[in-house]
């Protein structure tokens, strides 16, 4: 299994009672009142020092995402982090760009650009993830007219994977985008272009996707596996039914990991920045989260026979204890090796090859940061790379130019 | 769905690669309605209209099952289904009634086949925008706010007529997507370029507002009239954004009168 440090770079020091005071961590959060640039400048190093970390000591990919006005990850411009990461991760690790979300630009040749940018200044080692955006960020603070926000991300999605692989100049005529002039340069080093990574909360759409044009498709969510089982069940029956293989490389799922000495110590130094995350960085209000029009009629039936809705809500109402999270799987934490054991039993269960680890979780500080990317790097990830390979399957979504860590080699550099 | 005991039919009229859903009540003179987000109902409202006109209120199109909106992506290609659907009614020249987001359509049909509307009347509608009284984002809310925001009294019968049950995700999701057919029209802000065309309407106009409109300040009711050649504008006491429910006698007294002395 593929580990990639996932970051969502949350702001780490939100007032106290801000899921009292405020409406929600998205969309409305006042920026003047909540946002202090001088804070972020330091979290801007953090962050960046934590994903070079993990670089360092050998996992597979560093992962970064785009959100829009939200606390808990405020990285409007993925790609401006990624391209700092491409200079400075020397042990050539993945650049998961998770991803850039299509509907927002028009036209979407910024987006073939600036991932061709990536891909060469990386020397080949990009993911380009190609999200749907959430309603939050697509419909609320991008003004997308939501039922527009699926013919715009296909419709970008064609337009970005042609630029890539027709030569220029070729001229697309599509509803949002008209150029007359394709031609991006430079196009990507990958050939035939970046590997697609698809990612989502569930829709249909985007699983037939995923088969449809070999992509691989991770399942984002903050609420385990266990929430997650009918949702990859969902995935794997789609690609069953359209005859694709169960190559466990075509998904990935994200998960909150918290490691230290033993399972005591994993809650005594982790809860307090874990209980952050979920009170305050998931403080949303029901109606941000789908703005009518946003899920197609396809889409919510299957959440409806799923019982998403009922089950969000009943995940939304626990008491975030302990307890109830590791219980839960919304948080995997303890000892290396309990969390090793968590982590296979899951990616078994959910039939996933891509780990994206959240491994810093809300207010958690930059020192206990770097010791749980470090306890992972150091005694996590050599228990878990190896569990598909009895399987033989290849990962054909893997960036080409990043290395590939098949055996667990000593680290290139030490920080 | 009829409410009161008057005779409506419902028909099913093909307007290009569209079909159009429209119930038809009443005798005389005919008369287009569009109706708001709330949806259709044959109402006291229609059927006091149904007295005196033969009434076409239209559901609007793109909340069921098919690909409706993909065919309608902007205003413009919505003001010509309306335009076509008249054509295919066998109606040359009508008096056009139109709430909210109606009223927005209604409008934008009027400026732009003025020859074909003449009588227009607008209950609150939207379609203008003021800085200084920004319309409120109503997805942007909790559904329980509305009734306060649309409403005089938030609490009255009115009020439980909006909800949907809590309970009910497919209830839930049917009324999300007739909502979504409107806000594909009016995303983020319902100014679609109405100021920019408006002058053209020709026919004699009716504005109604609530007092209360919290929704639709009853200021947009003035910057209406200010760009019409043509208009009158009736504010009603005690409702709110639905007045001709809310407040049902004076907006009845105020429509009829404007449409009779059409004959005189």
């Amino acid at each position: 299994m593929k580990s990639i440090f996932f970051h969502l770079m949350p702001y780490r020091d939100l007032p106290v009672d801000f899921e009292q005071r405020y409406e929600s961590i998205w969309v409305t959060p006042p920026n003047t009142e909540l946002c202090d640039p001088r804070r972020v400048a330091q979290y801007y190093q953090w962050n960046l020092d934590e994903l070079e970390l993990a670089d360092a000591l050998g996992f597979d990919g560093v992962g970064v995402n785009e959100h829009h006005q939200n606390g808990y990850g405020f990285m409007a411009s993925p790609n401006l982090m990624a391209a700092s990461l491409a200079r400075r991760t020397p042990n050539n690790s993945a650049i998961m760009v998770l991803g850039n979300t299509l509907a927002l630009y028009a036209p979407a040749t910024r987006v073939a650009e600036e991932f061709a940018m990536l891909d060469v200044l990386s020397n080949g080692r990009l993911a380009a993830g190609f999200p749907v955006g959430t309603s939050m960020d697509v419909n609320f603070c991008y003004g997308v007219t939501p039922t527009e926000t699926r013919p715009r991300f296909r419709e970008a999605e064609e337009l970005i994977t042609r630029a890539w692989t027709e030569p220029g100049p070729f001229t697309f005529n599509g509803r949002y985008n008209q150029l007359r002039y394709v031609n991006p340069w430079p196009q990507p080093l990958q050939q035939p272009h970046p590997p697609v990574w698809l990612a989502g909360g569930g829709s249909v759409e985007t699983w037939e996707l995923a088969a449809a044009k070999n992509y691989t498709y991770s399942y984002l969510s903050f609420f385990g596996a266990k929430f997650g089982k009918k949702l990859m069940d969902g995935f794997w029956s789609t690609m069953d039914e359209l005859g694709i293989d169960r190559n466990p490389f075509r998904a990935g799922f994200a998960q909150q990991i918290c490691v230290s000495e033993t399972d005591e110590r994993a809650e005594q130094e982790y809860l307090e920045h874990v209980t952050y995350f979920f009170n305050k960085c998931l403080h949303i209000p029901p109606y941000f989260f789908e703005a009518p029009g946003y899920r197609t009629r396809k889409s919510t039936e299957f959440a409806i026979k799923t019982n998403q809705p009922g089950a969000i809500a009943a995940a939304a109402a626990l008491e975030k204890n302990w307890k109830t999270l590791v219980e839960e799987g919304f948080i995997i934490a303890g000892s290396p090796s309990t969390v090793a054991d968590r982590l296979i039993e899951v990616a078994r269960t959910l039939r996933v090859g891509n780990l994206h680890a959240l491994l810093q979780i809300g207010s958690m500080p930059h020192e206990l940061t770097k010791k749980n990317i470090t306890l992972f790097a150091e005694e996590v990830i050599p228990r878990i790379r190896h569990i598909w390979d009895d399987e033989g399957w290849t990962h054909e979504w893997w960036p080409s130019g990043a290395a590939v860590r098949a055996v667990t080699a000593e680290p290139a550099a030490q920080v | 769905m009829t409410v009161t005991g008057a005779h409506t039919e419902e028909r099913e009229v093909r307007v290009g690669p569209l079909t159009a859903r429209v119930l038809v009540g009443g005798t005389g003179e005919p008369l287009l309605f569009l109706h708001g987000a709330a949806g259709l109902m044959w109402d006291p409202f229609l059927d006091g209209l149904a007295a005196s006109h033969t009434v076409y209120a239209v559901h609007h199109p793109g909340s069921g099952e098919g690909e409706d909106l993909s065919h309608l992506p902007g205003i413009w290609e919505l003001v010509l289904f309306y335009d076509e659907l008249l054509d295919a009614l066998g109606l040359d020249r009508v008096t056009v009634v139109g709430h909210s987001f109606g009223g927005m359509v209604a409008a934008e049909l009027a400026a732009n086949s003025p020859r074909r509307v003449d009588r227009l009347v607008l209950l609150a509608p939207i379609g203008l925008w003021l800085d200084e009284h920004p319309i409120p984002d109503i997805a942007g809310m909790p559904p329980t706010e509305l009734p306060a925001l649309v409403l005089a009294d938030p609490t009255g019968p009115l009020a439980r007529a909006m909800e949907v049950p809590a309970d009910d995700p497919q209830a839930q999701f049917e009324a999300a997507m007739r909502m979504a057919s409107i806000l594909h029209f009016i995303w983020p802000i319902p100014d679609k370029g109405l100021d920019r065309r408006i002058h053209r309407v020709s026919a004699p106009t009716l504005l109604v507002w609530g007092e209360q409109d919290r929704l639709v300040d009853p200021a947009y009711g003035p910057a209406f009239v200010g760009h019409l050649r043509d208009a009158r504008l009736v504010t009603v006491p005690d409702a709110g954004h639905l007045p001709h429910l809310e407040n049902p006698a004076p907006v009845a007294e105020a429509v009829h009168g404007f449409l009779d002395t059409k004959e005189s």
